[in-house]
């Protein structure tokens, strides 16, 4: 995963609560096995309006959204993740995120930025009355800039030092491999195989 | 220290603990499907890294797969593709897999209770949101995302960040033809898409207590539609019951020693939520969804809510874009609503329980005219139980189709999809738009009221229809 430190890219309203996965990417465009190409699909279904923020020459090239609460619900596909990253977004910005989305954007290097409701609402009205106007996201100071804003916002400590190295989760859990063979040493047999029973 | 269930379950599964680090949890069956998959296995294959326990794995094959014709190959050249991607995956990292066509093939949450692989105590993990489903037998399940499946194939467990944990009590009984599917949408509407987000939801109280396997199946499926990534339910004789005899579930001996353990997994009675709701199961009626996310719903007796009518911007704002896209008026009674397709299936209502309750409402009577009512089975196993009690000579003599398991039009990635415009009363778990199919407008309903439906042609319940002329 690449490091994450300090991001300034245009900054996308997208003034919206509960933008769950099937629309940052609908189901029909999951059929890839590969972790890259996804930028199609991602808001397939509202791109082909043409009033649709991502549609506005002023935002299309940015890489920091805006967003209203509930943002990545439902489906737990990290294709979202990666249709967002695919696309050019680094940072996506909510007051609050669903918990698969905050996970998955932790692993693939996205940046979950959560802010309260009254700062989500001063940046979605100074973006939308700025259009073009660039957003600089500072992880190691957790802090946000845009004109005038000056806005701190939450991710936990140990997803913020995994972005901020670039760390492989795996890599980091097999350093414990001596632990999770003596746990399964002691597990009870009781519990189940998927194997076939009899066999 | 007196404990939730859920803190049991966790406490018991910590394989490693350190200051200032998420909690590395052993996970104790990991479930896998064709669609978040495929990247797993490519990223252990680029790291060299074998599966730790594929014994401890079970695939199945259930998003892409086709309704019918499924003795052909699948016809979609990509769908086939994710198919053979994930067989080839089996087979190469020796995990056991049910393919489209075997008589154990269905949806992943159906085929992991039917064979008895999901008990009360055990930690279990898939790449689906719907994992919650298994939380119904004091299990703790959660969906994940693609790369933590890969973790867990690499290393047997995740690192996690503790629950929260919520109880949802339901006081009193279901009224009569009130089902666990009304009562987890009133729960949503309730504490919205966002309020269990953070928390493992304990469903308590007399209601649940009297409710079957499949039916708490359903209530746990839709937690994550609060936002909640897991829901669990305490294990007691019907649990037991229900796992009696399934060919994983230990027998003897072993039988008596594990009913020793899952009774250990209830919450102590002195134990402390973090939040605690409390709903009166005696008081709730038919509920039904009329907006775009599964929060956006209202007793079927009632009429489509004016935006005006929310205090909150947001939610103002969200009615507002939820009514244009579903075509609906503020104030047009949610009876009236005239539906073009019924969907009875997916992992909240596709197991044999919904079936039949279903098949009880049509019996002896006719479809809709220009209505059209799939009946997608969760598995094949609970396809073959439908066909030994004759439901499908029921739903096909009702005028609806008969098909062959897997997740179907709950989310269209088969060819099974709404058109643009077309309304649908769909048993599945998720109205948001597109979901099943493009420009498709989606009212979550239960069983019952699907059946109920397809007979008037508007959205209804059982007790709107006239007497059947049976025989």
């Amino acid at each position: 995963m690449k490091a994450f430190t300090t991001h300034t890219g245009v900054g996308i309203p997208l003034r919206r609560s509960n933008v769950d996965t099937d629309q940052i990417i609908p189901a029909v465009y999951l059929k890839r096995i590969s972790r890259t190409g996804f930028e199609d699909g991602l808001f397939a279904a509202w791109r082909s309006d043409p009033t649709f923020v991502l549609n506005n020459e002023a935002y299309k090239a940015g890489s920091v959204l805006v967003a209203g609460p509930d943002f990545g619900t439902g489906s737990s596909r990290e294709h979202a993740v990666w249709a967002l990253m695919d696309y050019g977004i680094r940072v996506v910005i909510s007051p609050r995120f669903a918990d698969i989305f905050r996970g998955n954007s932790g692993k693939g290097g996205l940046l979950a930025a959560q802010v309260t409701h009254e700062d989500d609402e001063l940046l979605l009205k100074w973006l939308e009355n700025h259009p073009g106007d660039a957003v600089t996201v500072d992880l190691k100071e957790r802090r946000i800039t845009c004109g005038p804003l000056s806005i701190p916002f939450e991710i936990d400590d140990y997803t913020r030092w995994r972005l901020l190295e670039g760390l492989d989760d795996i890599a980091l859990t097999l350093r414990q491999v001596d632990a999770i063979a003596d746990f399964e040493r002691q597990r009870s047999p009781l519990k189940p195989v998927a194997l076939p029973t009899g066999a | 220290m007196s404990r939730t269930m859920a803190e049991k379950v966790w406490e018991s599964h910590v394989v490693h603990r350190a200051e200032g680090e998420p909690d590395l949890l052993y996970i104790d069956m990991h479930l896998i499907h064709e669609v978040t998959s495929p990247q797993a296995f490519e990223g252990l294959r680029q790291a060299g890294r074998p599966v730790r326990r594929p014994d401890l794995t079970l695939a199945t094959e259930d998003h892409n797969v086709p309704t019918l014709d499924i003795d052909r190959p699948i016809a979609d050249p990509t769908s086939r593709k994710q198919v053979d991607t994930l067989r080839a995956n089996c087979e190469e990292f020796g995990i056991r897999l049910f393919p489209m066509g075997n008589s154990e093939q269905g949806i992943v949450h159906v085929v992991g209770p039917q064979r008895g692989l999901t008990q009360p105590g055990m930690t279990i993990v898939c790449g689906d949101s719907h994992t919650s489903t298994h939380g119904a037998f004091g299990a703790l399940a959660f969906g994940i995302g693609t790369s933590e499946v890969e973790h867990v194939l690499a290393t047997q467990t995740l690192p996690l960040k503790p629950f929260k944990t919520m109880a949802i009590t339901v006081t009193g009984a279901l009224p009569e033809g009130v089902s666990s599917k009304d009562l987890i949408l009133a729960v949503i509407a309730k504490i919205g898409t966002g309020g269990g987000q953070g928390y493992v939801l304990e469903y308590r109280g007399e209601a649940v207590r009297r409710l079957s396997m499949e039916a708490r199946m359903t209530i746990c499926n839709m937690s994550i539609e609060a936002g909640a990534r897991a829901g669990m339910i305490a294990p007691d004789q019907t649990t037991f019951d229900y796992l009696k005899g399934r060919e994983h579930v230990p027998s003897g001996a072993d039988w008596d020693a594990a009913v020793e353990y899952w009774s250990s997994l209830a919450t102590d009675d002195d134990a402390v939520f973090d939040a605690e709701v409390v709903i009166d199961g005696s008081a709730l009626t038919p509920f039904v969804t009329w907006g775009t996310n599964p929060g956006q719903g209202a007793p079927l007796s009632a009429s489509v809510p004016d935006p005006a009518s929310f205090a909150d911007e947001g939610a103002r704002q969200a009615a507002e874009r939820a009514l244009k896209y579903m075509d609906l008026e503020a104030g047009t009674r949610l009876r009236d609503i005239r539906v073009d397709t019924v969907f009875l299936g997916s992992c909240t209502n596709g197991r044999i329980e919904d079936l039949r309750a279903a098949a009880d409402v049509i019996r002896g009577r006719h479809i809709a005219p220009n209505l059209r009512m799939l009946v997608v089975p969760g598995s094949m196993r609970v396809k073959a139980q439908a066909e030994r009690e004759g439901l499908d000579a029921v739903f096909t003599a009702f005028g609806a189709e008969w098909r062959s398991s897997g997740c179907s039009m709950c989310l269209g990635m088969n060819p099974d999809q709404l058109a643009p415009g077309e309304r649908c009363a769909s048993t599945s778990n998720r109205n948001f738009e597109g979901r099943q199919g493009k420009g498709g407008r989606t009212h979550l309903v239960s069983p019952v009221v699907a059946a109920a439906t397809a007979v008037r042609g508007t959205l209804s319940t059982p007790t709107d229809l006239e007497p059947a002329v049976v025989g």
